[in-house]
């Protein structure tokens, strides 16, 4: 049987005209990647994409922590909202997966329950006097990557494929939980078999991993981590998804969630430090990129440009098997011109 | 006029035209399909005596071979309409047929286990149903993907069945029972294959059903687990990995199979949805809805309506059988008072 099933469910997603939201988070641990989204909507995509100034948190992480109630969430949503309104648009498009499962809850709420609509459109107005309107389209980023991946697939210099072997290179997709398990009919192929990650790749000549933990929590999980208590948890079922895929030797890992792409990175140091364990055969670790890294290299984006080198996996051994070229010396140069300094070597996980 | 037209060749509609055939009545029975008892002719036995189903098969094909019956197969009825005190039944063709009484056999589907996306029906080749397994045992080729014979087969219940997230919180009733045979049979087939069935509860409500379940632990050494599987995903050796709780113990686990059986229940078949829905006799889960459980449980609310077998809700065989008889009594009754009103 073929695996065309996971195509079979696709969703709304708006042509051009959208409303832009960063994530929390993703600047400081993929910082190349929100610049590379928007460089590849305007630019080779060339559809209107609108990067707000004022905007703020979603609360998401306060909240699944319930550290922030829900009417506040509806309220700060609200807001961000209003300023899709002020700007003219009506497509809204959230960096973070936890914002995009955030703003896809509040407007299945206010759907369900007018009144509550309601009270936040009182509550918005009382604190800000402001006025928002619930977005005709909420899609994540990775959707409209998914949605235009022949027309990007045109434009790129590289495919993933290795260049030693002739082969696809084999790809380890994961996505963000809150992309389509809390409303499955909100994500390209739905819940168990998300297509979004897994269009790109076969789209752009990689193979997809199937591995038994494939659908495995990636140990984020908003209160296994965020709790100090906990965080043993949270390695441990990153421990188990490693342990699952590494027999099928992926090249890389992609994902689609800042949370997943964080933890999936940083924990093979851990494992590392810890157990003197890496999931690939050399001891370098499985390099870990966005989907927006993933186009941009094959697009022939500068891979330092993107940040890779802020990864905690270095991904040398990636861009020499795709051929994507690169200059060391360059690797921590600042955007001013300086050369930064090289961080400290880890003990275990080679650089 | 006796003239009855019968809505569906499966065994309730074939039994029900041969007795009242027997009693002088002309039976037009009509089937979309291009063969009758199209659900049973991959069924290798059937439970509880284990009789091969082709026997079954060839019986009630045999009772077709009657003057009074004239069968309709490829034939699907698209509409049916009282017409004064008779029914007019109308094909997709146009053809219209006058007719004394109606009586719906239309039927069940199986559930599409690709609605349980979790657990990796039509993605992962290891993954069948017990549909699958049935044509697998009556051809004596259970194999896994790779195209070997199985050394662990894992059963799951209640796969579209009591789920409310499938929209059918029934019992498709058949399905433990099934589960049970169909081990016995794989044991019989494949002596050292390790035989798991993953449960809710297990309802042995028919006779012989209970020994049957124990015979399958004592002499078969089949292994009952209580829980559901969650997910199920393959390994890099193309087994199927399942994710469960038993609940017996109390503790999750997680174990590799060749095969992972899906026990998929019975739903209102397409027909049936259709046909109820038209002569508004639409009960729960797009079954046809009887006027009374009890003692009316083959009349409808349109007078000279009948129906019988699993149109009405999930039955085995027997039952099915039973039913069909049951409303061709009805259906005699209801002719011969009509003529007894026309002298």
């Amino acid at each position: 049987m073929a695996k065309y099933y996971w195509n079979e469910y696709q969703k709304t997603i708006a042509d051009d005209k959208y409303f832009y939201e960063r994530s929390c988070i993703r600047q400081t641990f993929f910082p190349g990647s929100e610049t590379a989204f928007l460089r590849i909507v305007r630019e080779e995509l060339g559809k209107d994409i609108y990067d707000e100034m004022n905007q703020h948190t979603c609360t998401g992480i306060g909240y699944h922590a319930d550290v922030v109630p829900l009417e506040t969430t509806m309220t700060v949503v609200a807001r961000l909202f209003s300023l899709m309104k002020d700007a003219g648009y009506t497509n809204y498009v959230p960096s973070c997966v936890t914002s995009f499962g955030v703003f896809s809850e509040m407007v299945e709420i206010w759907n369900h329950q007018p009144e509550t609509l309601e009270k936040t459109r009182d509550y918005l107005r009382k604190a800000t006097g402001r006025e928002f309107d619930i977005p005709l389209n909420l899609v994540h980023p990775s959707d409209i990557i998914y949605k235009y991946r022949f027309e990007l697939k045109d434009k790129m210099k590289y495919a993933l494929v290795n260049r030693f072997t002739g082969k696809p290179l084999q790809v380890v997709e994961h996505i963000g939980c809150h992309y389509a398990k809390i409303f499955p009919e909100k994500g390209v192929g739905k819940a168990e078999f998300p297509h979004v990650l897994a269009g790109m790749i076969e789209a752009w000549g990689g193979e997809v991993v199937d591995y038994p933990e494939r659908r495995h929590c990636c140990g984020f999980g908003f209160r296994h981590y965020l709790l100090q208590s906990n965080r043993g948890y949270s390695i441990a079922n990153t421990k188990k998804k490693f342990e699952s895929m590494e027999p099928f030797e992926p090249d890389f890992i992609v994902a689609n969630c800042p949370g997943c792409t964080m933890f999936m990175d940083k924990w093979q140091y851990t494992i590392a430090e810890m157990e003197h364990k890496t999931y690939d055969k050399d001891g370098y670790g499985i390099p870990v990129l966005t989907y927006e890294e993933m186009a941009g290299l094959l697009l022939g984006y500068n891979p330092w440009e993107l940040g890779l080198q802020l990864h905690q996996v270095q991904s040398e051994i990636l861009l020499d098997k795709i051929g994507i070229p690169y200059d060391p010396k360059e690797k921590y140069k600042a955007a001013d011109g300086r050369i930064l300094p090289k961080p400290e070597r880890p003990n275990n996980l080679l650089v | 006029m006796k003239k009855v037209a019968i809505i569906g060749a499966g065994p309730a509609g074939i039994e029900a035209a041969s007795i009242l055939a027997n009693q002088q009545v002309e039976v037009l029975l009509f089937e979309k399909s291009l063969n009758t008892l199209s659900n049973m002719l991959d069924k290798a036995y059937l439970f509880p005596d284990f009789s091969p189903a082709n026997d079954l098969v060839d019986k009630l094909n045999k009772k077709l071979l009657h003057q009074q019956i004239t069968l309709f197969t490829g034939t699907e009825i698209t509409d049916v309409k009282k017409d004064g005190k008779e029914w007019k039944v109308i094909d997709a063709k146009g053809m219209s047929y006058i007719v004394s009484a109606v009586l719906l056999t239309s039927g069940y589907s199986v559930f599409d286990a690709k609605r349980k996306e979790e657990l990796g029906y039509g993605i992962y080749n290891g993954v069948i149903t017990s549909i699958d397994l049935e044509k697998m045992i009556k051809y004596n080729q259970i194999e896994n993907s790779m195209g070997d014979k199985p050394k662990r087969i894992v059963f799951l219940q209640c796969v579209g069945s009591r789920d409310e997230k499938s929209g059918n919180n029934y019992c498709s009733k058949i399905c433990c029972v099934t589960a049970v045979k169909q081990a016995i049979e794989v044991k019989k087939l494949l002596p050292d294959t390790d035989v798991y069935i993953f449960y809710m509860d297990l309802r042995m409500w028919g006779q012989s059903f209970e020994e049957m379940y124990r015979e399958s632990q004592e002499k078969y050494d089949v292994s009952y687990v209580r829980g559901r599987i969650s997910e199920a995903a393959s390994t890099f050796d193309k087994k199927i990995q399942i994710k469960a709780e038993d609940t017996l113990l109390g503790v999750p686990l997680k174990m590799t199979t060749d095969l992972l059986v899906l026990m998929v229940g019975m739903e209102a078949s397409c027909g049936t949805k259709t046909l109820a829905e038209t002569l508004h006799i639409k009960g729960e889960y797009g079954f046809a809805k009887s006027l009374n459980c009890h003692l009316q449980d083959n009349e409808t609310t349109q007078q000279g309506l009948f129906i019988a077998g699993s149109c009405k809700r999930p039955m085995g065989i027997n039952e099915t059988l039973a039913d069909a008889r049951s409303a061709s009594v009805i259906i005699m009754d209801y002719i011969n008072a009509m003529q007894e009103n026309d002298k």
